[in-house]
């Protein structure tokens, strides 16, 4: 169990290091995506804490899921929004929890379908062992070890609570 | 047992085909306008496509002339990456039922995923719906006079995006309502979504016997069908109408019945003005108000891309049930 | 060769019958019922314990489809699955494919029926020539061919004059004609009934008005020309009343109605049940009470099967564009006997409606050809037992076409000896 706290104080140290980040490589208009819907709920703190310029943009990435064929049509799937062109323009990709990258490849791939980012850093809450594709974080908040039918859920928005439950 | 409407719907009642309206649930309807609403977004983009239905492939089946319904599902397919195929089938020549049904196993056992249908007769969605594999899905593209479903589902969400609540409604539908299949999917639409008040405007001659069964009030003098409403949905005329003793002539229907901008005056200012398409401009309706500032034609035109797409997403995008067969 | 059915309980409308008695069978004729006429020596017995003995079926309306249509069913096939069900006597009607408008064509249809030997065919003669309602067939030359009445078929009589003219000269011949009652005006193009069923699927409505304006029209016309007039297979319960009043006032007209409409409703459409396209349509349940409420008064004296076997493409294709007809010669005894079982009819009355009274209005009830037990009269018997309950299936029906709506139904009553002049055309008994 991870505490709201705990959160707020994560998600302030990636702030840090984002910001750090950012400056570092002299990126001045970044533009920050939250993946619905975890990772939408960090990326609105991140976005507020760096106070960055461009309006948030939101991805569902229901359209790219890989297991679309197994598992059909999420109906609860909200239009993708992202306020400014991508092309040329420096993407800070959020999501919660890191576990097999095929979600953070899905995202790629239709941020791509809306034109040519000029680089894309990641950050998530939290990261997994579990990797599936070769995708690893930029920014990490927490590292969890978990057995094989353990996974982390993060619920919220307000107050966001992250915790570990025993899957089947 | 007869296998009432459970036809459209597999075993865990998901969407399998989208052959009427009649028999689909409120929330089932707002699910696909949802769904549509996030597919407009893709029209926006630099790559106006996703990745959902590749590998797929889409038959578009077409025993009936359309340039507009074929051109629209064709794009949906095409943004959603399927394989699209196309077949003409000479209208003249009538198709009879074993060779219909011989030329879709034919194009089942090339690995066909999807039908889509449009046909003279109606019924004729339903028959092949009945007969395909498990694994495949007829979407209807317009049954005879019996329904048009996706064009009813792009009206709707047109309407919704005009209008955002259905409750408070008057929708006024003029013009042939015996032979449209538009209309009789509108009108199941509009019920199940659960409008105010539903009008039916028309001469007797258009107005179908007992149409009041399903839901609608009916009215010959256009002036009162118009009054205060929100939605006016004008239909098209077909010409044939003419010789079977229906009107006497389209001039005597466009002074009765046609909407120019003085009767347009008698809805709510700011009613919206729809028709499925195409237009007879000075039958149905004024060019002034077709092109006019409270015309939304345009706008359902490129609404049926993103409808169609949600349409083929969720019949095709659905995990294998339990006990699905034909 | 002499036979005694013996234990049965006989059910002979015509005579007020319905005992438990035996009947004894001399050379094709009834010999006597009861007690065995003197010197009666059987040379075989049918035991009908627990059964209903009743005279043989007579079907006022079959398509039998030869000659001209022997891809779907032939007179072979079609009294074969007749004799099946009981029937003994199938009246034929003229269509365009066989227009039973030349003797030739009578005489061959006859023989045909002859040579299988399940059943006795009884064609109608064409009212008018080729059934194209402009020139009036030869009457009396298709009467003197074995022809019991004259009919235009489904094909409509459009010219009032030549209905009228075509009524007297039957009249004249002392014909009975009989009518299908359909203006074709309002029918054309319509595949259903109109009203709440047609407008939700779009099919292109049939209205009332199209049988009760033709009733209405015929009714004036037998008034003025006085011919024996027969309305087939009615489907409105407007019409019934019309044939009703027409009865009070004395006009010699008589009914009947296909077993079907007793049952379904256009509600049996469904979504597109190409089985319930028939013509004239499924009506409103209203429509369905009346017809049953006119079986019950005696406005309608007659059920007929209807029977129209189609082949199986017949009916793949989408409604409007599917062939109308019902395969009905193997539901016509069950759904008659469910008129009893449902409290209608008495059991006595409902056997009446397909043997007594269709022999009465061929007229060959007088003659003790058909219709009845009396001593004297053909022995055309059926035997069923009418306890058992089977299910209609496809694979089980006799007849060469295999559309039905009844298909999966539970039925009631199932046929074990059907005798022909007192040969034995159908058994499933020792």
């Amino acid at each position: 169990m991870t505490e709201q706290d705990d959160i707020e104080q994560l998600i302030q140290q990636m702030a840090d290091e984002l910001r750090a980040r950012l400056e570092a490589a002299r990126v001045r208009d970044a533009l920050m995506v939250g993946i619905h819907t975890g990772g939408l709920w960090v990326a609105k703190r991140l976005h507020t804490l760096l106070g960055l310029e461009q309006p948030l943009g939101e991805l569902d990435i229901s359209f790219y899921r890989d297991d679309f064929s197994r598992i059909g049509m999420n109906p609860q799937v909200r239009p993708s929004r992202l306020p400014v062109s991508v092309d040329e323009r420096h993407i800070v990709l959020v999501d919660d929890i890191l576990h097999t990258g095929r979600t953070i490849r899905a995202a790629m791939n239709e941020l791509f379908d809306y034109g040519r980012p000029a680089a894309i850093t990641l950050a998530v809450l939290g990261e997994r062992s579990g990797r599936e594709l070769p995708i690893q974080a930029d920014v990490v908040g927490r590292h969890f070890d978990l057995g094989e039918h353990e996974h982390v859920k993060l619920s919220g928005p307000d107050p966001l609570r992250l915790s570990i439950v025993e899957a089947p | 047992m007869r296998q009432h409407n459970s036809l459209q719907h597999d075993s865990e009642g998901r969407l399998r085909h989208l052959l009427t309206i009649e028999g689909l649930k409120r929330q089932q309807i707002i699910d696909i306008l949802d769904t549509a609403e996030s597919f407009i977004s893709v029209g926006d983009r630099q790559v106006r496509k996703v990745p959902l239905l590749r590998g797929k492939t889409v038959v578009n089946l077409f025993f009936e002339a359309s340039t507009r319904t074929l051109t629209t599902f064709e794009l949906a397919a095409k943004r959603l990456s399927a394989d699209v195929l196309k077949i003409n089938i000479n209208t003249s020549a009538t198709v009879k039922g074993e060779s219909l049904l011989d030329m879709l196993h034919n194009l089942e056992a090339m690995q066909c995923d999807m039908f889509v249908v449009r046909h003279a007769d109606s019924g004729a969605a339903h028959l092949i719906a009945k007969h395909v594999a498990p694994h495949v899905s007829v979407i209807n593209a317009g049954d005879g006079s019996h329904a048009h479903p996706t064009q009813a589902l792009l009206d709707m969400f047109t309407i919704r995006r005009r209008k955002g609540e259905f409750a408070p409604l008057t929708v006024a539908i003029v013009g042939d309502i015996k032979h449209s299949r538009v209309a009789r999917s509108q009108i199941h639409a509009l019920t199940t979504l659960g409008v105010s008040e539903l009008r039916v405007v028309a001469p007797k001659t258009l107005i179908p016997a007992a149409v009041e069964n399903l839901g609608v009030h009916v009215f010959h003098d256009l002036e009162e069908g118009l009054r205060d409403a929100d939605v006016v949905i004008m239909l098209r005329l077909q010409k044939e109408r003419m010789q079977g003793a229906m009107l006497p002539s389209e001039a005597e229907y466009f002074a009765t019945y046609g909407l120019t901008e003085e009767t347009l005056a008698l809805a709510k200012p700011d009613a919206i003005v729809m028709h499925p398409g195409p237009i007879n401009r000075g039958v149905e309706i004024a060019s002034s108000v077709a092109d006019g500032p409270q015309s939304v034609i345009l706008e359902q035109v490129s609404n049926g891309i993103a409808v169609r797409m949600a349409v083929m997403s969720m019949t095709l995008g659905r995990a294998p049930a339990e006990g699905d067969s034909t | 060769m002499n036979i005694t059915i013996q234990h049965g309980r006989l059910i002979d409308p015509a005579n007020g019958i319905d005992s438990h008695a035996d009947l004894h069978i001399t050379d094709g004729v009834i010999a006597a019922v009861g007690e065995a006429p003197d010197g009666f020596v059987a040379d075989s017995h049918i035991n009908a314990e627990d059964h209903i003995v009743c005279p043989g079926l007579i079907d006022l309306r079959a398509r039998l489809r030869e000659p001209g249509g022997e891809s779907r069913a032939t007179i072979a096939t079609e009294t074969a699955a007749a004799a099946s069900a009981g029937i003994t006597t199938l009246v034929c009607p003229p269509d365009p494919s066989q227009p039973i408008d030349t003797p030739a064509l009578v005489d061959l249809i006859r023989h045909r029926a002859k040579q299988s030997g399940h059943a006795r065919v009884l064609p109608l003669g064409a009212l008018t020539q080729g059934l194209a309602g402009q020139q009036l067939a030869e009457m009396a030359t298709l009467n003197q061919a074995g022809c019991v009445a004259v009919s235009n078929g489904l094909q409509a009589v459009e010219s009032t004059q030549v209905m009228r003219r075509a009524m007297e000269y039957a009249a004249s011949q002392g014909l009975t004609i009989f009518l299908h009652a359909e203006d074709p005006w309002l029918a054309a193009g319509g595949c259903a009934h109109e009203g709440a069923v047609s407008v939700r699927l779009g099919l292109a409505g049939i209205p009332e008005a199209a049988e009760t304006i033709a009733v209405a029209r015929e009714l004036q016309l037998i008034e003025q020309t006085g011919v024996r007039a027969h309305f087939c297979h009615l489907s409105s319960a407007r019409a019934v009343r019309m044939i009703a009043r027409a009865q009070y006032d004395g006009l010699p007209v008589s009914a009947d109605v296909a077993a079907h409409q007793l049952y379904l409703t256009d509600m049996d459409i469904g979504y597109f049940d190409t089985q319930c396209h028939v013509r004239p349509p499924l009506r409103s349940q209203r429509d369905r009470e009346g017809l049953r409420e006119g079986l019950k008064q005696g406005t309608i004296v007659a059920i007929c099967s209807d029977h129209q076997p189609l082949g199986a493409d017949a009916k793949l294709a989408p409604f409007p564009a599917s062939e109308p007809g019902i395969s009905g010669l193997e539901t016509l005894l069950p759904l008659t006997l469910r008129l009893a079982d449902e409290g209608l009819l008495g059991l006595s009355e409902a056997i009446a409606c397909v043997t007594q009274r269709p022999a009465e209005i061929l007229g060959l009830l007088g003659s003790v050809q058909g219709g009845t037990l009396t001593t004297g009269a053909r022995a055309d018997v059926c035997i069923f037992d009418p306890e058992p309950y089977w299910e209609l299936r496809a694979d089980e029906l006799q007849s060469a076409g295999h559309n039905s709506p009844f298909l999966g139904w539970e039925l009631k009553g199932r046929v074990n000896c059907t005798l022909l002049a007192g040969e034995l055309t159908y058994h499933t008994c020792d």
